[in-house]
């Protein structure tokens, strides 16, 4: 990709991610970190691509450590997020 | 180059992510949102598996992202709802490693990349391990491993040095001096500025920590999408970034903070200034006597903390509250944005326990009335009402806005022990004339606070 192509993408996203945010209350600031959190753990894919060509041991364990890393990233996020929100679901069907 | 469906995947993954996230900014929708970016996040790790670079390590791939989703599931079912926010940092601590883990298989390599992709993936490398380092501090820091504030001389300059220090050794990797020895010299002096940019920061202010950590790790994400050519990484990751720098920039708000007094404040405070405070002796009192006290107060409020949530006190309090009211006594509840160390954790438990909104009052509509109250009942808070943060420049919390809790004609709170609070810092407050310590769990005192009022 080209620097220029980078730049659009990179600056369309964070518009994109500032748009997406503002204006929300702040109840909801904790569990959007988290799903935040839980979004940036799509470095899972990069770290599967790293490790899937990494050749040598120093490699392949950084490799290693990276997938194991991110998929905790992505997992936990997950899970953290979900039972979060859960208590949400229960506050806002009593009020 | 990567075939078209698998391009076609990680582009539909990258829509549904941001929607998820923007259907999580509204408590009606957020349910749903989680569950879509989940769902885009499992397609694209199935596909990856057919990524054409993914040549090799097949075994090894499936083991660590089974091992690295075994240990988290566990982890995060199990946590309490409380340790929430180190949970997430200890998350992102993850995802920045292993933003910086790929930089580094990637420079080890010695591939051939354009100039600008090793820029960014050096950088990337930076702000993914200061992430890394960072997060596991404030991780430990919440979970109460790590107490001290840990401040001394010259802090500030040593940081910068370092930093400088980094950038400079980034540079040259940058420029093509991929010596191993230069790459693990700049990761570990990285993983050390993370380390000594935390540690002086106080508990208090951790979520922000975390949330800006969180974004630094989106940001580090997105650069090493594009060292891998992965647009969909590029996306997801500075969608985060940005957000997360918008949503850091919102708690520091809601605590009247500008960041960078939530980062640097603590740089430079004088040796021991914050033993200041200290001084006089906290006075009992026992739950008939505070029973008392409040049922025949004319108005009372009531400051939740962090304790009520770890004694899961809110639905005695909310009887007690009935009772009170059943007297005539006109009780109200004030929430500090950050009480429990994680904004609008106690809105959530109060409305769990079907405490009504217009009983609930934030920190500007309700500080004003302190004066004229006649009992001020604090449930395990602490920071969030020390006077300190008012007048006491050499304190780490000075300048957070508190709630008046010493203004009130009498102030009771209840405490599981003696010992300072979260932060470590020492409170007027549990010294002043007209406070009483009502010592015990926060659950088990409103049930005698009920007997005792009850008993009447």
């Amino acid at each position: 990709m080209d620097a220029w192509t980078a730049l659009y993408v990179f600056m369309l996203a964070a518009v994109a991610g500032y748009e997406v945010i503002a204006k929300v209350p702040a109840v909801l600031h904790t569990p959007l970190m988290s799903g935040s959190n839980f979004i940036h753990g799509i470095v899972l894919i990069g770290a599967m691509v790293a490790l899937g060509q990494a050749s040598g041991w120093i490699e392949q364990f950084i490799g290693f450590v990276a997938v194991f890393m991110a998929a905790a990233n992505v997992v936990g996020g997950y899970v953290v997020t979900e039972r979060m929100l859960e208590m949400f679901k229960s506050s806002g069907a009593r009020s | 180059m990567m075939p078209h469906w698998i391009a076609a995947v990680y582009f539909v993954a990258a829509l549904v992510m941001i929607l998820g996230l923007k259907a999580m900014s509204s408590p009606l929708t957020a349910r749903r949102g989680i569950f879509q970016a989940g769902i885009a996040m499992a397609l694209a790790t199935v596909v990856t598996f057919w990524h054409p670079q993914v040549a090799g390590n097949i075994a090894l791939i499936i083991a660590a992202i089974g091992l690295g989703s075994v240990v988290a599931w566990i982890s995060g079912k199990r946590v309490a709802m409380t340790d929430m926010p180190q949970m997430i940092a200890l998350y992102n601590g993850m995802g920045g490693g292993a933003a910086a883990a790929i930089a580094a298989v990637e420079l080890l390599k010695h591939g051939t990349h354009t100039p600008l992709a090793l820029a960014l993936g050096v950088g990337g490398a930076l702000i993914g391990t200061v992430a890394f380092s960072g997060s596991l501090i404030a991780f430990a820091k919440l979970q109460g491993w790590m107490r001290k504030l840990w401040r001394f001389r010259g802090q500030q300059i040593l940081n910068l040095l370092l930093f400088v220090t980094i950038v400079v050794l980034g540079v040259i990797i940058a420029t093509g001096q991929d010596h191993w020895l230069l790459i693990s010299a700049f990761f570990a002096l990285a993983l050390l500025f993370g380390v000594l940019l935390t540690v002086p920061i106080g508990g208090a202010d951790m979520p922000v920590v975390i949330s800006l950590y969180n974004a630094l790790t989106g940001l580090a994400v997105g650069f090493e999408g594009f060292v891998l050519e992965i647009p969909a990484m590029m996306i997801a990751g500075i969608v985060v970034g940005a957000a997360g720098t918008l949503l850091t920039q919102l708690m520091a708000n809601a605590m009247n903070r500008p960041l960078s007094n939530v980062l640097f404040a603590g740089f430079g405070a004088e040796e021991g200034a914050t033993a200041a405070a200290e001084g006089g002796t906290m006075k009992a009192i026992d739950a008939q006597d505070a029973a008392i006290l409040m049922a025949f107060a004319e108005k009372v409020i009531i400051v939740p903390g962090y304790g009520m949530a770890v004694a899961q006190a809110q639905h005695k309090i909310w009887e007690l509250v009935g009772l009170l009211n059943q007297r005539g006594v006109k009780v109200s509840f004030a929430i500090h944005p950050v009480a429990g160390r994680m904004p609008g954790h106690m809105n959530v438990l109060l409305a769990e326990a079907g405490v009504p909104y217009d009983v609930i009052y934030d920190l500007d509509d309700i500080n004003a009335q302190f004066a004229t109250t006649d009992v001020a009942l604090v449930i395990g808070a602490n920071d969030v009402v020390n006077p300190a943060a008012r007048d006491d420049t050499s304190s780490p919390i000075y300048g957070m806005p508190i709630l008046n809790v010493d203004q009130s004609k009498n102030a009771i709170v209840i405490k599981r022990g003696q010992g300072t609070g979260f932060s470590g810092i020492q409170n007027r407050l549990f010294v002043g004339d007209n406070t009483r310590m009502l010592y015990g769990d926060a659950q088990k005192v409103a049930q005698s606070l009920i007997s005792g009022v009850k008993a009447l």
